[in-house]
């Protein structure tokens, strides 16, 4: 930062200049000047050189047909469609990935941050052998190892591994069975609905029941009864309005039914075992922020484990998990940009990839992926500020 | 009167100590433990038999073509052959000389560090930042003192991989901390230019920063001034990383009590002299641990060079397994890779683990 050595040589002869009022307003006037000039020579340069290439800038390319195909698409895409329509294509297609991701890695690190404090020596031992070991292998590496390693080497479409001739893996992905829903089926749709806001209710019935009169209703088991039951009788009622689309092989490859391609596969796998590790440790630095006295205090009010783990330690150790969970799901959507590597059709794998290639336009398509990249990141970390803020005024 | 005399004290129930206890209380405490534990004891016995007897018992260790691999495990041969290339990427075999010095000189400047009894530990660290990478640069790209030129698309492995990380933590210290001030500034043109470059760079993936620095970069510089790749990544990775540092500085920065502040002000130093030193002494120190980690995080994510075709240790892997000599031993060479980064990886989170509880104990407040 060059103003800033011209600030410190300025030599301190008048009183004004030892005005830190003062100071701050030339300093800071300096610094604006110095970033206007870098920006001014940086743009000037880039019209230079873009006029250079015959480069025409502005967002123009959107709608201009892209003419190649995309792996895996969310929404109808093919190669008529539009460069516009690839940015949308790589976006859902990154978010489905993150979305999976963050599920999976909760899962495996909540499971594997109590694990690892588990008063079992084996599998203590074996949690702790799974964190240390996949935190400390780049993601790159852990992502390549999946795909080139282990799903590339599977056996073609024709020599599938398949369980019961429904399920089928092979190099082209992992097949199996797409539910149809069939005429009558939107009955059970409504039973979950009513199932769901029944239990809802009840839930709210047995809490103040209890805070009025002590009486304990058995939830769990009521609702379990309902969000099962009801679906159920609707489905029987209706007389099972729903059929399966089983995968068939089909000349080389499998049609019908649902497909994960692997290189989905592999970059859930790697994402989701990568960041769970690290999710891991927060959940297992969480639970060991809670005092053993809360414990204690807990069991000598007559609470047992069961209760003292939902009721004591987890809401005060979810404090403690909760900002670190959302920097690691950060970290995740951020991370799952490095399916380019292994030609996961996401968004920088799309967008910023073949569509950057093909068109040159380089300006418009990173700024608007780093633009998609810091949207994601600062709803997530709002709503993650609003979901702790709330949890905190719980507290108090 | 007799007098009492108490009996004496039973020894413990042999289910409760020794081998015995042991078992009982770690790993059949209750019907749920006990059937944890036999499912976990399952799942080792069906996975790491195999895979010792695939990497160890099996394996292949010498030879100098996959002909040698013929015992059905492993086929370390393999890594064996291509190892020299794993460490120093395409550099001249009659040079390794230059990358082995370099790094043999670090580790002995290095190693007083971690001696307690040491006490020019700031000199040292001075020569070693500030020093050092100028020889290192010297040794690495030849031209001058006699040397042959080497250029840095021949740079790669390990060695690649070191430098980039090196030179992403050293360059990203000192701008990390004039983010830091800057972010904890009073005024508020500065303190909000810092915060929008922070949270730019940490807000977007470093994938989409090296593309940038790829495609971008030469679009931004007048016409004719050329970059090399090594350079670009370089660029890129610092200011990625300088956002990461500024933010583990402020850390620093807010662990010291306002009181130091204050008693700086009230000895009459000025903001550069009070910080400079008061407040920097102290919070480096506070957040050495913490710059280790982001050490790690960066180790780690070097590896992503390779996807704009820079050949670090993971690119070197990624090409010799594409060899149509060597096609299939794929596991054996990303293992490898595996293993040396983990290695680096796991020692210094021990280290900064170990460094977190020697410090913790001067500051707890």
């Amino acid at each position: 930062m060059a103003d800033e050595q011209q600030q410190e040589s300025t030599p301190a002869q008048a009183a004004l200049w030892r005005r830190p009022a003062f100071r701050a307003v030339v300093f800071q006037a300096l610094l604006v000047l110095a970033l206007c000039m870098v920006g001014y020579y940086l743009f000037t340069n880039t019209l230079h050189n873009l006029e250079e290439r015959g480069i025409s800038t502005g967002f123009g390319f959107l709608s201009l047909e892209a003419g190649f195909g995309i792996l895996q698409s969310l929404i109808e895409y093919s190669e008529t469609h539009t460069y516009g329509r690839t940015f949308f294509v790589g976006l859902l297609n990154t978010i489905l990935v993150s979305g999976l991701g963050i599920i999976l890695a909760t899962l495996i690190g909540f499971v594997m941050g109590v694990a690892r404090l588990s008063r079992n020596w084996l599998i203590a031992r074996i949690a702790t052998v799974y964190i240390e070991t996949f935190r400390n292998i780049p993601l790159l590496l852990q992502i390549m190892f999946w795909y080139f390693a282990v799903l590339q080497p599977l056996p073609r479409p024709k020599q599938s591994l398949s369980v019961g001739e429904s399920f089928f893996l092979n190099n082209r992905g992992f097949y199996l069975p797409s539910p149809v829903l069939e005429e009558g089926f939107w009955l059970v749709m409504v039973a979950i609905a009513v199932a769901i806001v029944t239990v809802v209710v009840l839930a709210r019935w047995a809490h103040r029941r209890q805070e009025a009169t002590g009486q304990q209703f058995h939830t769990v088991y009521v609702s379990l009864g309902i969000l099962i039951g009801l679906p159920l009788l609707a489905f029987l009622a209706m007389g099972m309005p729903l059929s399966w689309d089983y995968p068939a092989l089909k000349g080389f490859n499998f049609k019908g039914g649902m497909v994960i391609i692997p290189e989905l596969a592999a970059l859930l796998m790697a994402l989701s075992i990568y960041t769970g590790a690290f999710i891991a440790e927060a959940v297992r630095s969480g639970i060991l922020a809670v005092s053993h006295g809360q414990t204690e205090a807990a069991y000598s009010l007559g609470l047992r484990p069961g209760v003292t783990l939902r009721l004591v330690i987890i809401p005060q150790a979810l404090r403690v998990i909760i900002p670190q969970l959302t920097s690691q799901y950060l970290n995740l959507t951020k991370n799952s940009s490095l399916a380019t590597a292994i030609g996961y059709p996401d968004l920088v794998a799309v967008f910023a990839g073949t569509t950057l290639n093909q068109t040159g336009q380089a300006v418009e398509v990173i700024a608007m992926t780093m633009a998609v990249y810091l949207t994601i990141s600062l709803a997530i970390s709002l709503f993650m500020n609003w979901y702790n803020k709330r949890k905190q005024l719980v507290e108090r | 009167m007799k007098e009492h005399v108490p009996h004496p004290d039973l020894p413990p129930p042999i289910t409760n100590v020794g081998v015995i206890g042991w078992l009982r209380t770690k790993l059949f405490s209750t019907w749920l433990n006990a059937g944890f534990t036999l499912l976990a004891a399952y799942l080792i016995y069906l996975t790491i038999p195999p895979l010792i007897d695939w990497a160890f018992i099996k394996a292949d260790w010498f030879g100098d073509s996959r002909e040698a691999c013929t015992s059905g495990g492993a086929c370390w041969v393999f890594v064996n052959v291509r190892f020299d290339q794993f460490m120093y990427g395409l550099y001249p075999a009659e040079e390794y000389w230059r990358i082995n010095l370099a790094f043999g000189l670090l580790v002995l400047l290095a190693i007083p560090l971690f001696i307690e009894r040491f006490h020019h530990k700031g000199i040292l660290a001075a020569v070693i930042l500030f020093i050092y990478p100028i020889v290192a640069y010297y040794l690495f790209a030849g031209g001058s003192f006699g040397l042959e030129a080497i250029d840095t698309s021949r740079w790669g492995g390990l060695t690649l991989t070191l430098v980039l990380s090196g030179v992403g933590i050293v360059a990203s210290l000192p701008i990390g901390i004039v983010l830091a001030l800057g972010r904890r500034s009073k005024m508020p043109i500065v303190k909000s230019v810092c915060v929008v470059f922070i949270e730019f760079w940490r807000g977007v993936p470093l994938i989409t920063v090296l593309f940038m620095v790829s495609v971008m970069l030469p679009l931004f510089l007048p016409e004719g001034s050329h970059f090399d790749k090594l350079l670009r990544a370089m660029i890129g990775i610092v200011l990625f990383q300088s956002a990461y540092m500024a933010e583990v500085v402020r850390g620093g920065l807010a662990a010291i009590p306002k009181g130091q502040y204050e008693a700086a002000e009230a000895l009459g130093l000025n903001y550069w002299k009070s910080i400079g030193l008061i407040i920097l002494p102290q919070a480096l120190k506070l957040v050495i641990p913490g710059i280790v980690n982001t050490f790690i995080a960066l180790f780690k994510d070097t590896t992503l060079v390779l996807i704009i075709g820079l050949f670090d240790l993971l690119g070197m892997v990624q090409t010799a397994i594409t060899d149509s000599n060597w096609l299939g031993f794929s596991i054996e060479g990303y293992i490898f890779a595996a293993l040396i980064f983990w290695i680096f990886c796991f020692g210094m989170s021990r280290y900064s683990q170990s460094l977190e509880r020697k410090l913790h104990t001067g500051h707890a407040r």
